[in-house]
Formats: structure tokens, C-alpha cells, sequence
């Protein structure tokens, strides 16, 4: 009977092995190049916005057509909740099991990512030289550049219902007071002025973010001096502006009655068929209201927030997500090869293949397409007279992460403005902490 | 099986005549200590050793890539945090209101079914069905029920001629709402406790009671309520514990919102560790264990003081 006890060492230790495997996670596996075929990349992404995917997928099949040195191959199965997707994407970097590439965001959230560590620096390659300076700057640090392109630019701003302007015969305002007095004649007229759309929370950011054009062009090196903590929103009497404006809808009553559980799709719907007259909205939503409701794409228009002056009348431009790679990737020069191509106008012609004219390229050499919907005419008598800038997000890495509850409080009445701004502040603060910061 | 208990070691040790076997106690013991070790291996890698981790992380900041000891910062910064401050008042109400709220309908509850009542067993059945259900279910489908327009509680409302509120949008409504949810949800399982405890009363005291001449209302008072509670002190621990530490139902629900009306402690760890805030959230969590254990361990040890005081 002794040798059950004896025997059951080795069935203990081979139960503790076990546990150990698992805990290890289940790690490598994949991505073993045959020597003699071609090399193989893995392009991870989330789940969640199908005309990513598709853009992905476009770029793969364009690259994989023009040679055969290198296979991409796009893995859409990381979790479809930007949360989620977030830290997989964090974890993976951390332990080193991302794939060869992935799509993330430029600007503040890159940070996050701790790119001189995490990711490859293409800094030296030629195709960075093609780039735009602005695109540049929103996925460099102090001592690398790290990302592609994967679209287009796009303006933050108003989305407008241009029958119903016609109608009422009203000019697409040029100064925050003629918004509003626009506003109040759409409201008099029965229709919903402003819709708004709390019920997807992060849509609620858009007027506090989309009015940066209005601070940096009271001060260009405001966003310097905000990540130096020199200056903030509650005591800039420009700045405070991006909360005052959102106060300014809620207290005219312009808003829609379900403002508070309406979600994206209902806002375009309404936008695009002429239930309300505006709808602050950033540019890559163009790409639904022309797929969902093509008879109206043609009838949304869009402008940028109006400011103090109808000089000054700008857009701020949000960058788009970009291409990274794992600074551990086993192939960085097929990778480059690939980045290569997506910064290429043949990079760009994948992407206007896979959804149509949808913003500004930022590679040397891509034009947008002449059958551009109207938003995205819209969009350049801005870039033409240089009056856009840069979303605070790419040009900062401070931006607290309370932004949509803080402005769903603010648009809802339940505070004010200048106590929103307040609030903001800080949030701003302790993620600058979190990030350590100087100065904070 | 006594031939399966020893380790041959002593086995061996205990045949030679004269001499005492060395560690006794082992030998007496009816499995070897070491039968343990596996269970303790896993529990120090996976409970005990996160924990005293966590407490380590709570003092960093740290993003998974780096970690800096930064003391008491990740502390002071959740103290003074307006969002916490909301969280925690929430989470206290939240913890109280669903705990009270058990006690009372799941003890109605339970004393219903215990009497004798047509339909019992599938009036029980259907009590005790929402607890089956899981969570984020209950909470998607309360989610479109309480819809503000297309939902089915205020289209029902409307037949009368109510114009109902905004169940979850109205921020001085929403954690109430959760609150209902959570009740419905949990009120099964207290009702559940309750019934077994009610059946393990003696029928004498009720006879001898009513022999006396005691109304119905005093039998509850006098006979039921006091012995039913070792029922109610499982009932408060367990749904005080839970309401604490709720989570899922106000993430389905709302996601702590709108704004910050129905933040909770667990949601507000939760959007601390979404941000990238490692280190903060971790400090989050160890203030909602500090939390929950200055009121669960004094509650306890007073509620089984009372209950050996009877």
C-alpha cells in the first residue's frame, strides 16, 4: 500500500506543473517562418468598428497583391469595447506577446502605451519624411516616432441639416452668438436645434473638445503651456468656452427630449433626415449617414464651433488612428516595408478603395477624391486658409478621463459650465500624476 | 486505510522495538500534513500572494511597464477625488438600502410561503428564479425595460395616463433604480434562507402561544422574529457583502453614470484600472477591502454576540 503513497509524488508535482502552465497563460505559438517562403505578420486589432477592420483588411490585400515577399494577415479578434481592447493592448506590450503590428490611437493615449519602450521607432525611415508635421508630432515622443497613418483626417464640429438652413433661411453662423440665434429660430420653428445624444456617453465630448480651434487661435502654444501646467480651462475666459457652449444648448432648449438615452446612430438619423438642425459630431461619422441613409448624405453639411470672431472662424481636425509595431517584433524590416507602404499614395488608394472619400490624407501625395461628400467639402475652405488645428488630445498628453461624465453633467443641466471646467481641471491633474508629469 | 497514513519513513522507524516514533503527531494525524500542499500552493500563488502584492501596488504609480513608489499619494488622490467621495456615499446607500430591503420582503416573503398558501411550491419556484438568471442578463433586459421611451415599464404607465420618469437618465433617479433592480434580483435568496430557518422552528411555542391566546401578530413578533435570527444575521452579512462590493448590475446598468449619479466604489476602481491608472485603482481596491471589513467584522461579531445572548 506504500507505493500509493509514493506514487502519488510524481502525480502531485505533475498537478502543481500543470498549474504553473496554466498560470503561464497561454502564451507564443504561431508565426514560425518558413526560411524559404514568404514572412508572415500578424496585424492585430479590436473587434468593434467594422469600417476599421475593413481598412485594415484593404491595406493587407493591397500589400499582399503588389508583392510576395510578405504576407499580412489581419487577426480582428481582440474584444469589440475600447476598455478592454485598451488594456489587452497594454498587457500584451508589457509581457511582450503583441503580434507584428497593431491599430491604435495617436496623440494622448499613445502615451500610454509607453512607446520608447514598448514600441519600434521608425524615426530614421525615409517614408516618415512624406508625413505630415502635425500627424508627426501625434505619435512621437521625445526620442522616437512610431506610427502610420491608417485614415484619413477629419473635422470636429457641428454637423448641419442644410433643408432645414434653406428652409428657415438661415447662413452658416460664423461667431458663437449667430449659432445661437440660429438655434433659437430652428427651436421657434418647431424642430429639435441641437440634438444630443448622452445615451453612447462619449458623444458628449464632442463641443468641449471640438472648441480647441477657438483657444489655440487665442494662443498658439496654449497646449505647451497646459501640459506644463501653466495655464487650464476654469480660468482661461477663452477655454472655459468648450463647457459655457454645451450650458449655452442646455439652458436655450434647443435639445432634443430623448437627449439623455438617444444613442450615436439616433443622433445621425436625425441629423441626416431633418428631425434636428445640428449635431456636434466628428467627421468619421460622414462614413454612416452615407451607408445608412444615402438619399440624405448630400443634406448634412458641417462647420466648426463658431468663436468670438468671425475672423478667427476655424475647425479643430482630429488625426487618425494609427499602425504601430512591438519594438520585439521578430521581422522589423518587413515590417517597415509594410508602413512603407500604408505612408504611400498607393497606401492611401487601399483606404479610399475600402470607404470612399471620407477627410484629409496626411501622406505626401494623396489627394482627397473630387466625388467627396459634402462634409468633407465642407472641411476644405479650412485646410485651404490654414485655419484648423490640431484636437488638444494630439497636441497634449494631458486629458482626463472624466471628460464624457463631466460634460454629460454639464449638457444636462445638473451643472454648470464654469463648475464643469473646475471639475476638469481636476481630473487633468491626476492623470498628469498618474503620467508623472513635471509640474504637476 | 490507517496502512495509507503514515509516511514509510516513519513507518519503517516504528517497527524497531523500544524506540518512541519520532513526530507523533503526524503519525496520529488520520492524513499527512503534506496532503496539503497542493491546496496551500495555489492558495499562497493565487490569493495570498496578490493580495500582499496589491497592497505593495497601492503605494506606486504604476503603468505595467514601470513602477515607482510614490507612498501615500494614490490615497490622497482618492480621498479628495469628487468622484469618490459620490462613489462612496453611493455605495454605502447602496449597501444599506438593497440589505434592508432584503430583510424585509425576503422575511414577508418567506413567511408567505411557509404558511399554507395555494400554489406554494411554484409561487416558490418563481421567487427564486431571478437568482438563477445571471446578472448581466437581469441587468440588459432592466436596461430596455426602464428605456425612458421605448421602454416597457413607462409604455405601461402611459395606458394610465403616468408620464414616467427617466428610470436610469434621471440622475437623481438612477441608483434607485439599480437599487429596485438589485432587490428583485436578490430578494429569492433571502426569501430562500428565510424559509428554511421559519420551517426549523418548533410548531409547540406557535401551539402553546395560541392556546394562551396570542393574535397572529403577536406570534410573529414574539415567536418568529426572534428565532429567525440566525436567518436574518446570514441575510445581512451575505446581502451587505454583495451590496458593497456590486459591480456588474451598475456597469450593465448605467456605467456609473449619468455623470457620476450612480458611481459606486467597484465602478470607480473599475474606470481607475480602464484609464491605465494600475496603481491608483489598486489603491481603490484596498480601500474598498479596508471599507468593507470595518463594517462586515464589527457587524458580525456583534450580531452573534446578540444570537448567544438569547
Amino acid at each position: 500500500m506504500s507505493s500509493i503513497t509514493r506514487g502519488s509524488r510524481p502525480v502531485i508535482l505533475a498537478g502543481v506543473a500543470i498549474a504553473a502552465l496554466a498560470l503561464a497563460g497561454c502564451s507564443g505559438g504561431g508565426g514560425e517562418a518558413d526560411p524559404e517562403g514568404p514572412v508572415t505578420l500578424k496585424w492585430f486589432q479590436g473587434s468593434g468598428v467594422e469600417t476599421n477592420i475593413a481598412t485594415a483588411e484593404a491595406l493587407a490585400t493591397a500589400f499582399n497583391d503588389s508583392q510576395s515577399d510578405i504576407v499580412v494577415e489581419v487577426d480582428a479578434s481582440g474584444p469589440s469595447d475600447s476598455a478592454a481592447l485598451d488594456n489587452l493592448m497594454k498587457t500584451r506590450l508589457a509581457t511582450n506577446e503583441m503580434p507584428d503590428m497593431f491599430w491604435y490611437n495617436s496623440g494622448s493615449l499613445l502615451q500610454a502605451l509607453n512607446p520608447d519602450q514598448t514600441m519600434l521607432n521608425i524615426a530614421d525611415e525615409d517614408f516618415v519624411s512624406g508625413l505630415d508635421d502635425a500627424w508627426v508630432a501625434a505619435v512621437s515622443t521625445d526620442t522616437g516616432v512610431f506610427g502610420v497613418p491608417v485614415q484619413t483626417a477629419g473635422g470636429g464640429g457641428f454637423f448641419y441639416n442644410i433643408p432645414m438652413y434653406e428652409e428657415l433661411g438661415l447662413k452658416v453662423p460664423t461667431t458663437w452668438d449667430e449659432f445661437l440665434s440660429n438655434a433659437d429660430a430652428i427651436r421657434d420653428a418647431g424642430h429639435t436645434a441641437v440634438e444630443l445624444t448622452f445615451g453612447d456617453a462619449w458623444t458628449s465630448q464632442i463641443v468641449t473638445l471640438a472648441d480647441f480651434y477657438n483657444v489655440w487661435a487665442s494662443d498658439n502654444d496654449w497646449a505647451k503651456k497646459y501640459t506644463a501646467n501653466e495655464v487650464n480651462f476654469a480660468d482661461d475666459p477663452v477655454a472655459v468656452g468648450g463647457f459655457t457652449k454645451l450650458q449655452d444648448i442646455y439652458d436655450g432648449g434647443y435639445v432634443n427630449e430623448d437627449f439623455a438615452s438617444a444613442l450615436l446612430n439616433d443622433g445621425l438619423e436625425a441629423i441626416a433626415t431633418g428631425e434636428a438642425g445640428h449635431y456636434p459630431m466628428l467627421g468619421f461619422a460622414q462614413a454612416t449617414i452615407a451607408t445608412n441613409w444615402p438619399d440624405n448624405a448630400d443634406d448634412v453639411g458641417f462647420f466648426g464651433i463658431p468663436g468670438d470672431s468671425a475672423d478667427d472662424a476655424g475647425m479643430t481636425v482630429w488625426m487618425p488612428p494609427a499602425l504601430y509595431a512591438p519594438a520585439n517584433t521578430e521581422h522589423p524590416e518587413a515590417v517597415k516595408a509594410f508602413m512603407a507602404f500604408v505612408a504611400s499614395p498607393e497606401g492611401c488608394d487601399a483606404i479610399t478603395g475600402a470607404l470612399g472619400a471620407t477627410g484629409q490624407y496626411l501622406v505626401e501625395g494623396c489627394a482627397v477624391p473630387d466625388e467627396a461628400p459634402r462634409i468633407v467639402a465642407d472641411w476644405a475652405p479650412y485646410f485651404e486658409a490654414g485655419k484648423v488645428a490640431p484636437a488638444l488630445e494630439f497636441l497634449s498628453p494631458v486629458k482626463g478621463p472624466n471628460l464624457m461624465q463631466i460634460d454629460v453633467e454639464v449638457g444636462s443641466g445638473v451643472r454648470d459650465g464654469q463648475s464643469g471646467a473646475e471639475l476638469y481641471d481636476d481630473d487633468a491633474t491626476k492623470q498628469a500624476q498618474q503620467l508623472g508629469l513635471e509640474g504637476w | 486505510m490507517a496502512t495509507l497514513a503514515p509516511p514509510d519513513s516513519t513507518e519503517a522507524v516504528v517497527t524497531v522495538p523500544g524506540q518512541r516514533p519520532p513526530r507523533r503527531r503526524y503519525a496520529n494525524a488520520m492524513y499527512p500534513h503534506w496532503f496539503v500542499l497542493p491546496g496551500a500552493a495555489i492558495f499562497l500563488v493565487l490569493f495570498i500572494a496578490p493580495t500582499f502584492a496589491s497592497f505593495y501596488y497601492a503605494f506606486t504609480r504604476w503603468t505595467l511597464f514601470d513602477v515607482e513608489f510614490i507612498g501615500f499619494d494614490n490615497f490622497v488622490t482618492f480621498f479628495t477625488d469628487p468622484q469618490l467621495s459620490k462613489g462612496f456615499v453611493n455605495t454605502l446607500i447602496f449597501g444599506g438600502l438593497t440589505s434592508g430591503l432584503k430583510i424585509v420582503l425576503g422575511l414577508l416573503i418567506g413567511v408567505l410561503l411557509t404558511s399554507e398558501i395555494w400554489a406554494r411550491g411554484y409561487l416558490r419556484a418563481v421567487i427564486f428564479f431571478p437568482v438563477l438568471v445571471s446578472t448581466v442578463g437581469v441587468g440588459i433586459t432592466f436596461q430596455a425595460l426602464m428605456d425612458p421611451y421605448d421602454g416597457a415599464i413607462n409604455q405601461a404607465l402611459a395606458w394610465v395616463g403616468i408620464d414616467g420618469p427617466g428610470w436610469l437618465t434621471d440622475p437623481n433617479l438612477a441608483l434607485y433604480s439599480i437599487i429596485a433592480v438589485d432587490v428583485w434580483r436578490g430578494v429569492g435568496l433571502a426569501a430562500l434562507i428565510y424559509m428554511a430557518g421559519l420551517v426549523a422552528i418548533p410548531q409547540e411555542y406557535y401551539e402553546a402561544a395560541k392556546v394562551d391566546g396570542a393574535s397572529g401578530w403577536h406570534r410573529f413578533w414574539n415567536i418568529t422574529l426572534p428565532l429567525v435570527r440566525p436567518a436574518t444575521t446570514t441575510v445581512i452579512i451575505l446581502s451587505l457583502i454583495g451590496g458593497l462590493r456590486e459591480f456588474q448590475l451598475i456597469w450593465v446598468m448605467t456605467g456609473g453614470g449619468p455623470g457620476f449619479a450612480s458611481d459606486v466604489l467597484a465602478s470607480v476602481i473599475y474606470k481607475q484600472y480602464a484609464y491605465g491608472f494600475f496603481g491608483l485603482s489598486t489603491a481603490g481596491n484596498v480601500v474598498l477591502f479596508v471599507v468593507v471589513s470595518a463594517i462586515i467584522l464589527p457587524l458580525f461579531w456583534w450580531l452573534n454576540r446578540k444570537q448567544t445572548d438569547l
